[in-house]
This record gives structure tokens, C-alpha cells and sequence, in this order.
């Protein structure tokens, strides 16, 4: 689950972390007000919206507005405010549809000295959380990555015992802190570290980290998501939860049980298990053909979860056909019939149905197919299939 | 001979009065795997369609011997049954929940640490030595004894995989479902290890996905220590970054575990990557011809 950078900072404050004093505003006479109450000379105003990139983002509605930008009095808060609230900000990391900017985060401006990276992650390798660092902060680490990786310090993270003050110096050295901001560092990192395990989280970045011109450190932006299998432990979390950040399809999916994420192609996909249903969108693209979606129903689904699932396919409109592949185990194929012959009832399926089947109850599957009536297109095997469901389309 | 799993494993099962506990076991004990025993705090004493169940694993180690527990402890008990089997000394511990966050498994990878013990999973569909004993929920008719190791971090994948081998006239030793998740209790190195010294596996197939680097890695350590002839499929070249495929392990992040990625490395490597999903079973059929007339 991914919050805003408002919602991170208000959870890093809490931990102990320094922020730099934000309002948050939903409205342009709000955000004149908020100017007035940070007190400086300058304030930054921030869209809030669940992807990066946003200094480098433009609104599409206003092509010259930045999703980023520094005020110097009242009037220009309002005057930016009513430029971004409601409008559609475009970034490298949303997409061409982009984010409509409901929220916005107002901040006093702070003299920057530096700009460094700071980030924890799940390493898979060492199966254990680790802080990265970099010098080169305000860039994307991935491409501090690429082309400077001697610029990255890693730390393991013991979760017992925690990011130690030793490592924290570790890193705080090779970043060149040293004074007030190398004091500041080797409190930061561990309580940085313990908010990441104590919240369950599956990324904290601070990124930019920046040295002010005084010599302290604060967390300019923050990035925080959470890992969902741990959310039981964090029913508070759920309020910071926005649902409007999400697809809607994705959100109903979960709700259902299924698994499911959307694409841009119009072959929609029906399967059981993920590295399958993953499998079969390769295999159509492979043909020649564009899936529409990644959709795992998992082992358990029962024919309501699989009539929504149907249902959720359906209501893509870039959706022509249909590929049902199943591989029954634990999922019976006359489970996925008994869905599928209810969905024409119940849905309505006016596309071509392609459905291959094999595993649990198959025959017994396909028998409740060819007695049905109904024009499906049958299977044989994963290369039929995607070849069957392709010509539907060309035709 | 077969790994993991063989003629002296004894199972019992973490979490058999649960609604898929209690199926799956039913469904091992018919395949004939000896699941002697399950485990649920609380209703010790008690019995369950024949099975015996106790309070604790130690108890049910001590009264039926069993070196092996399947587990289907829901997610948020999961890690702590699972250091509970490995305290009573269960040296084959396979994970099949789904859904255990994953600092929970950051904090058993440590426990386990320094133990005669190995962790399948979690996520996983488990463990099947074809003939012999299947631990897990994978459909048993689909497997049939033979020279191939198949391991894995998918399920219905790998049910695809062993059916496509079938069709092709190929058994397999043993098949290992690694699982799904970022942090688990066994990787492809391992599996590979395990088949490399394992006399009655004569070649491997593998089938990865994208996220991580564990791919990669399998690669390198196939170039350093396989002699067996190795076939491999990954899945998700379509996959958008940033997006969770299903497992919460499937995911480009930051530009990186990407299947174009792992399947160069794989080649660099020497294996028989199969272009296609429908293409597994016959590129590792390519890769044993390749071997044998190489």
C-alpha cells in the first residue's frame, strides 16, 4: 500500500524524524492561508499524488504548471493552488492518463546546501531490510545505479538488533557529513530503520535527504509504502489508505479474492495461479496479440469470484475476445465452466470465448462446454490457444 | 533416490483442523504419503478424519517420529509455526501460506540460521517425489516417476510444466515449488545443488518470473558447478514495472528482474531457455539431445 508524502511525513514526525513544517490544503484560499502561517519568505507547494516525478510533471490542463514549485508570497500559493487542484498531473511515473491532484502539501522553504539519498528496502539476497545511501540525492536511484554505482553505500539492517551506531557512522562518512549533520545522521538512520520494521514497510525513501545551509539534516520528501501482507498488524493504517489512487477494477478484484492488474492490449485474459496467468499473457503476446490484463482467480475461487471475475474483463471496453486458461489442481475446471456458462446468463458475453482446459475434472469440463450450446471456442493446448484467440481478432 | 522427499519422510501437518489443512492432508494421505500427524494448539487430544492431532509439533515429533511438517497456519501465525517445527527438530519444513508478510520472514530466515533444518516456501505449492510421497497441494496424477528435477516459484506453472514433460515422455526425480515471495526459506541454488549431487536426477528444468535476482544467480551457479543439462522458462516478459504480477515477489521494481534480464543471463549460462510457456517440456527435451550429443 502506497500513502502520500504528507501521510510519510506525519509518520516520520511521529517516529522522531526532522521534517520541514507542512500544511496540507485542498483548496487555493487554503493555500494562500498556509503561506501566511509557515511565516517565511518562501514555501514550496507540493501535488500529492502516489507517483514521482512531479517537479519534472506538467498538468495537462495547464502545460506550463509544474507539479513542484517554490511561492514567494500568498497571492502565487492561490494563484498556483487554483492551476493544480482538480487538474491532471502527467508524469514519467504516472502514465500519459496521469493523476488528478486533489491535495496539496505546503512547506517552508528551507536554505539547501546538499542533497543526498537515502532509501530501505527489502534485500532479497540477504534476506534482511538494507539502508542505501547516495551523495547524488533529488535523482532517480536507479540511475545513480547505472552510471555511478561507486556513489551507493549499502548497510545491512539485523532486525534484532537494528541499524547499529556504528554503521550509521559508516554511511554518515562516506556521505562527508561531519558536525551537527554527521550528529543528525547517526540518529537518523536507525530511528529511520526501526519506523521502517516497527511500520512494516516495504520502502522508506527520503529522497532528496538535504543538508541545510545551518549544517542540519531534514527529509525533504518522503516515500513510504507498506507491505499489504502485514496491514493486520496496522489497522490504523487504513485510514491513509486513498482508494482514489487506485484502479478501481484492481481495488474491486482484491475485493473479490482475485488478483488482477491492468493492460492496455484487448485480449482479455482469465487464469488460475500468477506465474501462469503471467505465462499466458507472454504466450498472446508472443502470437501476435496485446492482453488486456493480468488476472489470477487463485486456488480457492468459487463460481461467484469467478462470475466477477468474468465481469470485471467484461467491463474493459478495449476487451475483444477472451482466453480462459486453466490448469485445474486445487481449482476444478468445472468450477471455471460452471462460471463461465452462468456469465453469459448473468453477464452477458457477446465476444469470442476461447478456453482451454486441462487438470481436475477436464473431462467432465468439457463435456458441460459442448453440451451448452454455446459458441466457445475450444483448446487443445497453450499454442492453440493463443493462435485460436489471435484469429478471432483478425478476422 | 530423489531430493528432499523420500522413502523415510514422516509428515505431519501445522494447521490440519483448518478447512484446507484437513483437504490437502486428506489429499497426501491418499497419494500415499505417510502423513502420520497434525498440529493445532488448543484441540491436542483430539482427532480429525483419522489423523491424531496435538498442541505442539514437539509433542507430535516425539510420539510419531515425523522429520517433515507441511504447513497451512494461516499468515499471521505462519512464521512462528514455522520456528516452532524447526525448535522440535523438523528438518524439512514446507510452507505452503500464502500471504505471510515478509519481515516475518526476514525474522525466520535468522532463527533458522545455525539449524539442521530446511524451509520450503512459503507461498508454495510444496514438494513431490513422484510415486514416493507429494507434500503440498499440487494434483499428483500429473506426475509420474523419472530423470527430471523441476523447480520452481510458481504453481499452475509448474503443474503446466510437469504435464508438458509428461507429454513428452518425461518423469520427474522430485518437483520443488520454492514459492512466490521476496524472502523464502530455499532458492533456485539450492534446489539446483540438491539435484546436481543427485543420482536419479539426470537433468533440470526451471521456471523463474520476473523481480529479483535470483535467476541471475541460478545462472552463475550453473556455469561454475551443473553438468546436468539444464532447461528453463521465465515468466512475465510482458509484465509492467512497478506492478505486483499476483506474488508479492513478482515485481520490476526500479528497472531491475526484468525477464529479458534473466533470460540473457541464462543463456549466457549455457541453458535452453524456452521462448514460449507451451515450449517447456520440449526445451528441456532439446537440452538433454544437446547434451548427449555435445
Amino acid at each position: 500500500m502506497k500513502i502520500h508524502e504528507y501521510q510519510g511525513k506525519q509518520l516520520l514526525r511521529a517516529a522522531g524524524v526532522s521534517v520541514p513544517r507542512g500544511l496540507v490544503v485542498k483548496s487555493a484560499d487554503d493555500a494562500a492561508t498556509a503561506f501566511e502561517e509557515l511565516g517565511g519568505e518562501v514555501a514550496i507547494i507540493k501535488s500529492q499524488i502516489h507517483a514521482g516525478g512531479r517537479g519534472k510533471g506538467r498538468f495537462r490542463e495547464a502545460p506550463d504548471q509544474s507539479g513542484v514549485v517554490l511561492l514567494r508570497s500568498a497571492e502565487e500559493a492561490r494563484e498556483n493552488a487554483s492551476r493544480m487542484l482538480g487538474n491532471t498531473l502527467v508524469t514519467v511515473q504516472t502514465g500519459e492518463e496521469g493523476k488528478t491532484v486533489k491535495t496539496l502539501f505546503l512547506e517552508e522553504g528551507l536554505d539547501i546546501a546538499r542533497e543526498l539519498y537515502l532509501g530501505i528496502v527489502i534485500d532479497r539476497e540477504t534476506c534482511s531490510p538494507v539502508l542505501i545511501a547516495s551523495t547524488e540525492g533529488g535523482m532517480a536511484i536507479e540511475e545513480v545505479a547505472a552510471e555511478t554505482p561507486e556513489k551507493i553505500f549499502r548497510e545491512a539492517v539485523d532486525i534484532s538488533t537494528g541499524l547499529t551506531d556504528q554503521q550509521a557512522r559508516a554511511i554518515a562518512e562516506k556521505l562527508d557529513l561531519a558536525g551537527t549533520a554527521l550528529e543528525n545522521a547517526v540518529e537518523l538512520f536507525p530511528t529511520l530503520c526501526r519506523f521502517f520494521v516497527e511500520s512494516d514497510c516495504s520502502l522508506t525513501e527520503i529522497n532528496p535527504l538535504v543538508v541545510t545551509g545551518d549544517g542540519r539534516l531534514m527529509c525533504l520528501d518522503a516515500k513510504v509504502s507498506f507491505d499489504d501482507n502485514a496491514m493486520f498488524r496496522h489497522e490504523d493504517f487504513e485510514t491513509l489508505r486513498d482508494l482514489d489512487e487506485e484502479d478501481p477494477a484492481e481495488v474491486r478484484a482484491a475485493e473479490a479474492g482475485l488478483s488482477y492488474v491492468n493492460l492496455d492490449g484487448n485480449i482479455g485474459c482469465l487464469v488460475n495461479g500468477a506465474g501462469l496467468a503471467m505465462s499466458t499473457m507472454d504466450l498472446i503476446k508472443l502470437h501476435g496479440g496485446e492482453p488486456a490484463n493480468f488476472l489470477d482467480v487463485g486456488g480457492g475461487a468459487d463460481v461467484d469470484a469467478v462470475t466477477e471475475a468474468f465481469r470485471i474483463i467484461l467491463e474493459d471496453d478495449n476487451v475483444k475476445a477472451i482466453l480462459v486458461n486453466i490448469f485445474g489442481g486445487i481449482m476444478k475446471c468445472d468450477t471455471i465452466v460452471e462460471a463461465l456458462l452462468g456469465a453469459y446468463e448473468n453477464v452477458g458475453i457477446t465476444i469470442p470465448l476461447i478456453v482451454r482446459l486441462e487438470g481436475t475434472n477436464v473431462e467432465l469440463a468439457r463435456e458441460m462446454l459442448e453440451s451448452s450450446g454455446r459458441e466457445i471456442v475450444t483448446a487443445t493446448d497453450l499454442t492453440d490457444a493463443a493462435q485460436k484467440v489471435v484469429a478471432t481478432l483478425e478476422a | 533416490m530423489s531430493i528432499l522427499v523420500n522413502e523415510s519422510t514422516k509428515v505431519i501437518c501445522q494447521g490440519i483442523t483448518g478447512r484446507a489443512g484437513l483437504f490437502h492432508s486428506q489429499q497426501c494421505r491418499e497419494y500415499g504419503t505417510p502423513l502420520v500427524a497434525g498440529v493445532t494448539p488448543g484441540k491436542g487430544g483430539t482427532e480429525v478424519d483419522g489423523f491424531p492431532v496435538y498442541d505442539t509439533v514437539a509433542e507430535a515429533v516425539e510420539v510419531t517420529g515425523a522429520n517433515t511438517s507441511m504447513v497451512f497456519v494461516p499468515p499471521r501465525f505462519c512464521a512462528a509455526a514455522i520456528i516452532e517445527a524447526a525448535d522440535a527438530g523438523i528438518e524439512l519444513i514446507i510452507a505452503i501460506t500464502e500471504g505471510v508478510p515478509v519481515l516475518d520472514m526476514v525474522r525466520v530466515r535468522r532463527e533458522l540460521l545455525g539449524k539442521n533444518c530446511r524451509l520450503v516456501g512459503p507461498n508454495c505449492p510444496g514438494v513431490i517425489t513422484p510415486g514416493v510421497a507429494k507434500i503440498g497441494i499440487m494434483p499428483g496424477y500429473i506426475h509420474s516417476p523419472g530423470p527430471v528435477g523441476l523447480v520452481s516459484r510458481s504453481g499452475t506453472l509448474t503443474y503446466e510444466a510437469a504435464w508438458q514433460l509428461g507429454n513428452v515422455g518425461l518423469g520427474q526425480s522430485t518437483c520443488v515449488g520454492i514459492g512466490g515471495d521476496p524472502v523464502n526459506g530455499t532458492n533456485f541454488i539450492d534446489v539446483l545443488e540438491l539435484f546436481q549431487a543427485d543420482p536419479a536426477t539426470e537433468s533440470v528444468l526451471m521456471i523463474g518470473e520476473i523481480g529479483g535476482n535470483a535467476e541471475e544467480q541460478a545462472a552463475d551457479y550453473i556455469t561454475a558447478n551443473m553438468t546436468k543439462p539444464v532447461a528453463a522458462f521465465i515468466a512475465g516478459r510482458t509484465a509492467p514495472p512497478g506492478k505486483r504480477m499476483g506474488h508479492a515477489g513478482a515485481i520490476i521494481s526500479g528497472g531491475s528482474g526484468t525477464a529479458v534480464e534473466k533470460i540473457a543471463s541464462l543463456e549466457a549460462a549455457g541453458v535452453e531457455v524456452a521462448q514460449s510457456p507451451a515450449d517447456m517440456g520440449t526445451a528441456l527435451k532439446r537440452a538433454i539431445e544437446k547434451a548427449a550429443s555435445a
